[in-house]
């Protein structure tokens, strides 16, 4: 504060561009959306690059502006003391972080088939998968329904509860990371199902995206998750 | 209660049949496309109607009107089974009806009065249901709807409406992304500028309110 108000209004102005260093100064971390490890039209044709671009460049990108617009709101009210505008923040957080949440754990959870999109879990995991659900078809078949029934937005999972050292499977609504129905449940993967994640392409018909969604799940990024946590 | 009276008289009486919007698929072009039409109408809609009959068959809901069933599955918000399918067809259908071709713009006489008295200008009026249709996160709906002799703006999760709030739908903008998502893509904001400016039907609210005032003036 003090700093700010020995600079002059042009200064402070050519500074714009560097805010997020000025709220870094003061113990804010800002967030960025994550680059895509794969094109647009990498997914296709199970996602089109159409969807992926709007998905990526809007939604996300959305969520990651208006989540750091709602922590530089609450570093202010922490800092006022004011309690208020502390609570009612909660929301924004809740729905613009989880949404960054959401999206960076969804994109890691997608590989182009040339990149291991849709090849089984082996390993551990794969183990686990079997154990839990009977084998892979028996899990995909529980999540796709899972996904299809859920109504409104939201996110179907497969998750590892630490705890319990099971895996488990569960929707969120809206951007609920997986974390609100479980402290001790990990994401391994996620799939998102608000209607934006498939519309474009599978119009009404969401059982076919969530179809055809497993030709591109990276499993081998969730075998990694799922092999870290369980050490 | 007023809000079954109301429930009971009110021009949607859906009761399971999947009723053309009032005017054709391509009517509202540009401003709403004949292909969003085509699946909003034609399979969204048509889905709640057919999933909504056969999920009441041989239950106690069955034979029940489409009112009667919204009010007793919202179960003060621990939805019953049926609420989803129910209330989503009773809301389509007085979506199709809150627009026309043609619509849009700024209401006159006795309903431009009321939004000033009670918004203090249609502009404030304007901001306000614009502000609740962009801010109701995830799916949804925005409502001007009427309760206690005032016309207030409200915004619902899902399928919930007024009917189970205790207030009379006037208007209604739908906010699921399969509204809106053909011809906007994720910009929701243009898509209610566009919905107040070229879509709504003032008609329909007005008659809309007099049959609200008139059921709660039976009811006092």
């Amino acid at each position: 504060m003090a700093i700010r108000s020995v600079l002059s209004t042009r200064t402070l102005s050519g500074l714009k561009e560097t805010s997020s260093k000025l709220l870094g100064f003061r113990g804010i971390q800002t967030f960025t959306l994550p680059d895509l490890p794969y094109d647009y039209s990498a997914l296709e044709p199970a996602i089109s690059g159409e969807i992926m671009q709007i998905h990526h460049q809007k939604h996300h990108q959305t969520y990651v502006t208006n989540y750091n617009n709602a922590l530089e709101q609450l570093d202010q009210a922490v800092n006022k003391g004011d309690a208020s505008t502390v609570v009612k923040l909660h929301s924004a957080i809740k729905f613009n972080g989880g949404g960054h949440v959401n999206h960076s754990i969804f994109w890691k959870n997608l590989a182009p088939v040339n990149q291991g999109g849709g090849e089984p879990p082996k390993g551990a995991l794969g183990g686990a998968i079997d154990t839990h659900f009977g084998s892979l078809e028996g899990l995909v078949k529980k999540m796709s329904a899972e996904g299809a029934a859920l109504q409104g937005s939201g996110w179907v999972w497969l998750g590892l509860d630490k705890e319990l050292k099971k895996l488990v499977v569960d929707t969120t609504a809206n951007q609920d990371p997986l974390v609100t129905k479980g402290a001790s449940l990990v994401p391994l993967v996620g799939i998102d199902v608000w209607e934006h994640a498939y519309y474009l392409q599978y119009k009404n018909v969401r059982p076919d995206y969530l179809k055809n969604v497993w030709k591109v799940i990276n499993w081998k990024y969730a075998s990694e998750v799922y092999e870290s946590e369980c050490k | 209660s007023i809000i079954k009276e109301m429930a009971a008289s009110s021009a949607v009486t859906a009761d399971y049949v999947l009723k053309p919007p009032p005017y054709s698929l391509d009517a509202l072009e540009p401003f709403m496309s004949r292909q969003t039409l085509e699946f909003h109408w034609g399979k969204h809609h048509r889905a709640y109607v057919d999933n909504l009959k056969k999920q009441v068959l041989g239950s106690d809901l069955e034979g029940k009107t489409l009112d009667h069933i919204i009010l007793n599955t919202y179960n003060n918000g621990d939805l019953l089974p049926a609420f989803n399918n129910a209330a989503q067809a009773w809301n389509h259908e007085f979506f199709w009806e809150s627009m026309k071709p043609g619509g849009g713009g700024k209401p006159s006489g006795e309903l431009l009065a009321l939004l000033e008295r009670d918004f203090t200008s249609y502009e404030k009026f304007y901001d306000e249901f614009n502000a609740a249709a962009a801010t109701q996160f995830g799916a949804g709906w925005a409502w001007l709807a009427y309760a206690d002799n005032k016309l207030k703006v409200m915004k619902t999760p899902n399928a919930v409406n007024p009917l189970v709030l205790g207030s009379f739908p006037l208007l209604t903008i739908d906010v699921w992304e399969h509204a809106y998502y053909l011809d906007f893509q994720n910009r929701r904001p243009d898509y209610i500028k566009t919905f107040m400016n070229n879509l709504v039907s003032w008609e329909a609210v007005s008659s809309r309110l007099h049959a609200a005032k008139a059921a709660s003036s039976s009811s006092a």
